[in-house]
């Protein structure tokens, strides 16, 4: 279950960053995560409440924008919607691509008081 | 709570020992923890201005882990160590490849080996039965091998110039695709019992890695899996996949990827 640890590290930076912003807590946390960097939603919010008790985030609102997966064909240029990492591209069929966007694991904001 | 390993408290975190420490000894496992201090703030609650300032941090939740390995790996490169991560689900065989790798070319090549389980010094025996420097990282509850475990692991195995390190990762299909240790390659290891749609039921894990290795061949008159369609769908994930197809057991297959470990140390 690797998203107690993706918990963990959101609850690390959450703290690091309150205390360099000498904030006290955290009232808002807006988190980007897309929907191939293989972090299952429900799972990350099972182990949430544990993950952020006594920490800053304990009283936030979480917020989650979730980043849709997009490829690129590199033999047809072609631009495509991924679902998951094997999608191969819908015009000519490769499985070469690039991926544009999806794989995003990341705290975007913080509001602290 | 621990951020970067998992552990529930420092004595449920990561313990680093050598074939033969006593187990009680907790490891060098060193993140900083300052962090991990509480807020007892409960009676200075009282403030209502309500001044909420939004910090715009856009920061990326595995760049503690990405930056410890890049670490990692600039050490490797500077003293010349080929490292490689193996990962697979439980039991597909990578300590029975790891033993009859390092018996067949340790008189050729130094190897050394990093060892990573949720319990016991079961796989580092093994490793140290046959006379390979080995540690083993017990990752309690933790499901994974981290980038400063291995930073740890080195320091305390010495590793030597010139040498090839093995790590051989939790087995675990799902979460160490996402923990870069620093490793010149990930090697993905599938055995033949497994079925052939294992790499996109778990895509992530061969879409990171360099070599897929199909271990058990010998058993494949007894079951009907198809090679090749197994091959095809990891293909698909990771068109740039290369096999190798062996059997630890008999032997089989070893030629070509002793051929291949040869040709990345120098
Ligand atoms: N028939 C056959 N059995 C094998 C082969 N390789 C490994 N095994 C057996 O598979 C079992 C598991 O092998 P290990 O090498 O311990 O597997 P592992 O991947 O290191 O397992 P964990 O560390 O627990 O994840 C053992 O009983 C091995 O003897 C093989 O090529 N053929
Ligand atoms: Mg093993
Ligand atoms: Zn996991
Ligand atoms: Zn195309
Ligand atoms: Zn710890
Ligand atoms: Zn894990």
């Amino acid at each position: 279950m690797h998203e107690l640890s993706i918990a963990l590290g959101i609850v690390k930076i959450s703290e690091d960053e309150t205390a360099k912003a000498k904030a006290k807590k955290v009232t808002k946390i807006e988190l980007e995560i897309g929907e191939l960097s293989g972090v299952e939603l429900e799972s990350l919010n099972f182990v949430w409440e544990s993950a952020i008790k006594d920490s800053v985030l304990e009283f936030a609102e979480k917020e989650i924008n979730i980043i849709k997966g997009k490829g690129k064909c590199i033999d047809c240029d072609t631009e495509f919607d991924m679902k998951f990492i094997y999608d191969t591209c819908p015009k000519c069929n490769s499985n070469f691509k690039g991926i544009l966007q999806g794989k995003e694991l990341r705290v975007k904001a913080l509001e602290v008081i | 709570m621990c951020g970067t390993c998992g552990c529930g408290s420092d004595s449920n975190g990561p313990t680093i020992l050598k074939p033969g420490e006593h187990e009680h000894v907790h490891g060098e496992h060193t993140h900083s923890h300052e962090n991990h201090h509480h807020h007892h703030d409960g009676h200075h609650t009282h403030e209502h201005s309500h001044k909420h300032k939004v910090l715009e941090i856009e920061q990326d939740i595995l760049q503690n882990n990405q930056v410890l390995a890049a670490r990692n790996r600039g050490y490797f490169e500077a003293k010349n160590i080929f490292s490689l991560n193996l990962v697979s689900s439980p039991g597909s065989g990578k300590t029975s490849i790891l033993e009859r790798t390092l018996a067949d070319l340790k008189d050729e090549i130094p190897f050394y080996v990093i060892e990573g389980d949720q319990q016991t010094l079961n796989d580092a025996n093994r490793i140290d039965a046959l006379n390979i420097p080995v540690i083993q990282i017990n990752t309690g509850k933790g499901c994974h091998l981290e980038s400063d475990m291995i930073f740890d692991a080195v320091k305390k195995l010495d590793v030597k110039n010139d040498a090839i390190l093995m790590i051989e990762n939790v087995g675990n299909l799902v979460c160490p695709s996402m923990f870069d240790l620093g490793e010149n390659k990930r090697v993905v290891i599938i055995s033949t019992t497994e079925g052939e749609d294992k790499p996109i039921k778990y895509p992530d894990m061969f879409h990171t890695s360099d070599i897929c290795i199909i271990n058990k061949i010998d058993l494949l008159p007894y079951l009907n899996i198809d090679i090749d369609k197994l091959k095809n769908y990891a293909l698909q994930v990771n068109p740039n996949l290369q096999f190798f197809e062996i059997s630890a057991t008999t032997g089989e297959g070893m030629d070509a990827w002793y051929k291949w470990l040869k040709k990345n140390v120098i």
